[in-house]
Formats: structure tokens, sequence, C-alpha cells
């Protein structure tokens, strides 16, 4: 029987995504705007026998989900800027270890302590890069509350399918929003299970994952023995560390990035919207995206021909839907709260074939449709103007 | 000459009060490790420790399946690739917060967390707090060396005052942390200090601290002649351990109001206590949480 509509909460999504993708482990520390995660969490997760622990700071919150899914059970943590800074080392670790775990974090302002309750999009670098060294990274942004539970969903079944960190980038306004949806029941999703290695534990450390075959890691305590650790290892030892071995570490690293490269057609999602005869293309993720639609609504209905291009997936970067928009249009536009973070990403991959127009807002208020209006207008006018002239 | 004296190990004395260890044989030890090789330098301690444990987890007869260690990075959390258990080599100082995710997600896993000094007292001071407060089931066995021996003999939050290290030449200003004190008072349970000099005393207590339902804490003082001896005047391994051994003063004969730590320091069960440890407290709020969804 599909669950009635009802008023949901952006955070409150993401919690009973957690719960139907099969999310059995939380740990956290309270911080704004992403406590509301917690609070469910610590409510919902004991009723289906799962583990809710507050720890004593977002560097033991990551360290928890990371023990917790090796010990076997699906694990997510949720935070703001200020914890998902301190988050970066085992996320590292995760990245390096390959474990599967998802980490929320609900952007607000920063640097630093920063606007605690206002919306930002300051964290979509951090989230590619925030970890030092060369690593690979799943990256969602929800601009929906009814995508908040959907790419919760889909953010375990990547981190399973991948063993890896996957982050949902959720912010203030997406986090907080009500909106009336009926969450989906069990038999709606897919949800994909941590599994077994199709080999017995006497032969499972001779046995090689390949970009194609990715093998899950049996968990803690189970009759395989494994070795875990953020050393640079051998993959095929049983994963001893070995840094003494450039061939090793370059294989190591490179096995890390293709796992996910070589899947980015599975992985990256893009939602295109009157795409099909847009001169002019609005670029927008998360809640700004909101208000892209609402203004390429407007310039639809004042006859001008404005499309919008949606990355539901922000990393791995969809470098070809990005291309592919930079054949056809003459101008693109990317809004954003921060100041160009994503546009020299746009910017790389457009590489000169169209314009490309930023955007910035820095100040913890949404983009307005009408601000994005204004740069369509001017758009216009200037291209009119250039025309006849 | 046999590297270890195995009739000697069988025949010195043991703690009634706590679980029986009988040495096993090196060749039993051996079948327990990845590699009999390790980076730990000669004369180090480091080993000693490391077959005490392998010896509680025989004597306890632990499902090896079951049975898993979490460490953190320096010289003491690369015991991780050297047992053959499950074992998780974290980042350094996280070691306490990887393990409680993974005990708290299987309670049924005998969870052992070995951290040096610094991992365990500097960087991972905070876990270490908050582990003992919780209570939680975990055993950690500290490799107190009171030097940074990985990265080559720096100043530790253990190095005694006025001892030197490569980042205190001119003595250490700093008090050293009597880290079974400050486990003691954070909450832990089972407390307990040894040193390799006695074996099987050390091994006695590691058992009795992986036996206790709760949060046990056991503090094994190694001896880095490497680096700790070198800077110190005291560069040969037998020496280290014999001067841990004068200084150590089996507690039922502590003074407790007398000098500490770098001169005498209390070695056997520090404190022992009853406690409901957390995942037995946590399997009551999921009781509690589906009684009342009716679920």
């Amino acid at each position: 029987m599909p669950q009635p509509r009802r008023l949901v909460e952006g955070n409150e999504a993401v919690a009973e995504g957690a719960i139907a993708a099969g999310a059995r482990f939380f740990a956290g520390y309270p911080i704004t705007p992403s406590t509301e995660i917690a609070e469910v969490l610590s409510r919902r997760l004991p009723q289906v026998g799962g583990h809710f622990i507050q720890m004593e700071d977002e560097i033991a919150s990551i360290g928890a989900v990371i023990g917790a899914s090796l010990a076997g059970a699906k694990a997510l943590t949720a935070t703001s800027g200020p914890g998902f800074s301190l988050m970066q080392e085992s996320i590292g670790y995760a990245s390096m270890a390959q474990v599967p775990c998802v980490i929320v974090d609900v952007m607000r302002g920063g640097p630093s302590t920063g606007l605690p309750t206002d919306p930002s999009q300051g964290d979509v670098m951090q989230a590619r890069w925030g970890t030092h060294g060369e690593h690979s990274i799943i990256a969602l942004v929800p601009s929906t509350v009814a995508e908040c539970f959907d790419l919760t969903v889909e953010a375990f079944n990547l981190a399973e399918s991948y063993r890896t960190p996957v982050i949902l980038l959720s912010d203030a306004t997406v986090g907080h929003m009500r909106e009336a949806v009926a969450l989906p029941t069990a038999d709606e999703i897919r949800v994909a299970a941590r599994g077994e290695p199709a080999v017995p534990p006497e032969d499972y450390d001779e046995v090689v994952s390949t970009v194609d075959n990715i093998m899950p890691r049996p968990a803690l305590g189970s009759r395989y023995s494994v070795h875990v650790t953020g050393l640079v290892y051998d993959r095929s030892r049983g994963g001893v560390p070995a840094t003494g071995a450039p061939s090793v570490a370059e294989g190591l690293g490179r096995y890390l990035r293709e796992k996910i490269y070589h899947h980015r057609d599975a992985i990256c999602r893009v939602e295109e919207l009157e795409m099909e005869d847009a001169e002019v293309a609005i670029f927008a993720y998360g809640s700004v995206a909101r208000s892209a639609k609402a203004a390429m609504k407007w310039a639809r209905r004042q006859g001008a021909k404005v499309g919008l291009v949606r990355p539901i997936t922000l990393w791995p970067f969809p470098t070809e839907a990005v291309e592919h928009m930079a054949e056809q249009v003459r101008t693109i536009i990317v809004p954003e709260m921060n100041l160009k973070q994503m546009s020299w990403e746009v910017q790389a991959a457009v590489a000169g074939r169209a314009k490309v127009v930023d955007h910035g807002r820095i100040d913890g208020k949404l983009i307005r449709p009408e601000e994005i209006q204004e740069l369509i207008r001017t758009e216009f006018y200037y291209h009119r103007f250039k025309e006849t002239s | 000459m046999a590297l270890v004296d195995e009739e000697l190990l069988e025949r010195a004395p043991d703690d009634r009060r706590l679980p029986r260890v009988t040495p096993h044989r090196t060749g039993e030890i051996v079948r327990h490790l990845r590699s009999p090789k390790t980076l730990w330098c000669p004369g180090c301690s480091n080993g000693i420790v490391t077959r005490a444990l392998v010896d509680a987890v025989l004597a306890l007869e632990l499902d090896p399946d079951r049975t898993c260690v979490v460490a953190g990075i320096g010289c003491a959390g690369r015991i991780t690739a050297y047992l053959n258990w499950s074992t998780v080599h974290t980042a350094h100082g996280r070691a306490l917060a990887v393990a409680t995710g993974a005990k708290a997600a299987d309670p049924g896993l005998h969870v052992i967390v070995i951290m040096g000094d610094g991992d365990c007292v500097a960087i991972g001071g905070n876990h270490l707090i908050h582990a003992a407060r919780r209570n939680i089931d975990v055993t950690a066995l500290v490799f107190n060396n009171s030097i940074y021996g990985m990265t080559g003999g720096q100043m530790s939050p253990t190095t005694f005052e006025g001892d030197r290290s490569t980042t205190t030449v001119y003595g250490n200003v700093e008090q050293a942390f009597d880290i079974c004190e400050l486990a003691r008072a954070a909450g832990a349970t089972y407390v307990a200090r040894g040193t390799p000099y006695s074996y099987n005393r050390l091994a006695q207590l590691i058992a009795g601290g992986i036996n206790h339902k709760g949060f046990s804490f056991v503090e094994a003082m190694v001896s880095c002649p490497t680096y700790y001896g070198r800077q110190n005047g005291i560069p040969k391994a037998s020496d280290m351990m014999k001067r841990q051994h004068e200084r150590s003063v089996p507690v039922e004969k502590f003074d407790l109001q007398g000098p500490r730590l770098h001169d005498r320091y209390p070695v056997g069960v520090l404190h022992h206590a009853e406690r409901e440890e957390y995942t037995t407290a946590y399997a009551g709020v999921v009781a509690r949480a589906q009684e009342r969804s009716g679920g």
C-alpha cells in the first residue's frame, strides 16, 4: 500500500531514505542545520533494530561509521560545514580503504562557524578535494524533499556497488524545507545488498577486484580474515602494506580512481528541461535549481528559448552532459551560492565553445528566480543588440 | 641459544584472581601471525606484548574468526599487519572511534584496540575518555614507550619530566600523563598496568581485560632503546627492561600518596568495577523503542 502524502522536511526524508536503504547505523554530532537527521534516526533506528550513537565529535562520528560499515552494517553520518571539515581525514581513509558509507553534508554559510542557519553551496569543491591526496569521490545534490529520500537510497547503493564513501550535498534550504510527498514504500525502491565475496575464505587474499568486478569486503567477524589499512596496500596479497613498491602505489591509486570514473555513465545523473531547442541554458544544482527552474519557465513564457541542465550527480562531474550543452547553446548561466566553484568546472568542460555567465551569492540568502531572470534578460538583450548592430 | 626460554615462561608465577594463562610454544604463537618478521627495532619490547596478547587470546579460547584488532598509527599500530585475525589499521588516534562503531554494530565481536601513547592520549585522547565513559566492551591495550618512535623520537604526553627527546633536547618541561589514572577517572571499569619483564603477569592482565564486560584498559610499559634509551643514557634494551621492572611496584604494596610515575608506578589490576556495559544498555533502548512502536 502506498504511503499517504504528508508534509515532510528534507532532513527527515534523508533519515527515512537511509532506513529504507537498509542503513542500520548512524553516528553523529549535533550541528545546525543537519541535526534533525540525527534526531529522527535516534528514534527510528532502534525501532528497526539498528543503532544510533551520538559521538564526542565529528572525527569520532565518521570513525564509528567506518567501524560499523566494516562490521557489516550500512552506516551514515550527517553534518554541516565545520563538521564536514573535521571528517575529511577519515573520508580519505574510507576512500583509500574502500569502506562503503554515506556522509550527509547539509551545507551552511562558511568558512568557519559562518552562517549556521543559512544555506550555502560553499562545500562543493571540499566534497571533491577536501581530503588530502589523489582520490575519487561520488557526491549527489538533492533539490527537493522527495529527492532527499531518493538520493539517500541512491547514495547507499552507489557506496555498496563501488565500495566508496558517497557524499550527499544537501543545504539549509533543502534540509529545512517541507513539501507534501508520499515517501516510497519498500517495494518501490531498489536496494543494493552488501553480499559476500564469491570465493571461500582460504582463497580470499588471492582474488583481486577489477573495475568491472568490484568484490564486496567480508565483514569483520565473518569467516574471512581481513586486513584494512590506510597505508598503500597490495591488492593481490590480502591488502598488506606495500609502501616500498612504487608500482603497487601507482596501481592502487589508479584503480581507486578508475573504479569510479570507468562507471561514470552509470553514476552520473543529469536532469535536462526544455533543452530540445534551447539557445541559453541554466546550469544549476541543489536548492538554486528550484529558482533556476522558475526563471526558465518565466523565460519560456516570454518566448525566450531557455533550458535547464541540473546535475543530480555533482561528482564525478557530468562532463559529457556539459560538453553536449556547450555544442548546442550560445550561453550557459551558472548561478550558485558560492563564488564560481562549479562555474570553473563548467568552463573547463565548455572549453570556449559557449559563453559562461556566472552568478554567485555568499550572503546566506537563496538565489531568487528574479536574479536569474535578470541575467536571462541581459543575455537576450545583448544578443539582439549584437545581431542588429 | 633459543630466542625464547620456553621453560622459564612456563614456570613463571601467575595471579590467581585473573584468568590463567599458560604460555604457548612459539610454534603455536606463530600460527596466529601473518608474518613473524616485523619492522620493530632490535630491542623493542612491542613483540613481547604482542606475544602476551596472543597467549591471552588463546588462553581465553576466543574464536579467532570473531576476534578483531583495531589499531591506530605509530609503531604499535603496525601490529595489525602481523596478527592473522581480522585487523583494522585506522587513522592516527582514531582506533577507539572505529572500534566503537564495530562493537556497536556487532556486539558479539571481541574487539581489541591497540594504541601507542601518542595515539591514545595525544591525538586520540578525546576518544579514550569517551570510550571509557560509555563503558563499551572493548579492550584497549596501550603500548606505552613514552616517545614517538615511528617519527624518530619526539616527546609524547607520557615522556617523563626532564627526559630528552628530539623535540625536548633541553629536557621535557611538561608533566607526563598517568594514563591509567586518566582512564579510571573517565569511567573505565577495568584498569591494569604491566611490564614485558613480568611476561606472565602481563598476559594475565590482558586476559583479565578481555574477559571483563565493559571498557577495559591495559597499559603495557614498553621500551624503545632506539629513540628513548639512546637519548636518555640507557641505550641497552635489557637495561631499559630492568629499569622498568625496578620502577614497577605491585599495586598492593604501592603507596598511593607517594611519588608517582617517574620513579615508581603501580602495576597489576589498578581498578575494577561493575557497571552496565554500553551495548547491553543499548539493547534495552532497542527493546523500549520496539515496544513503543508496537513492532
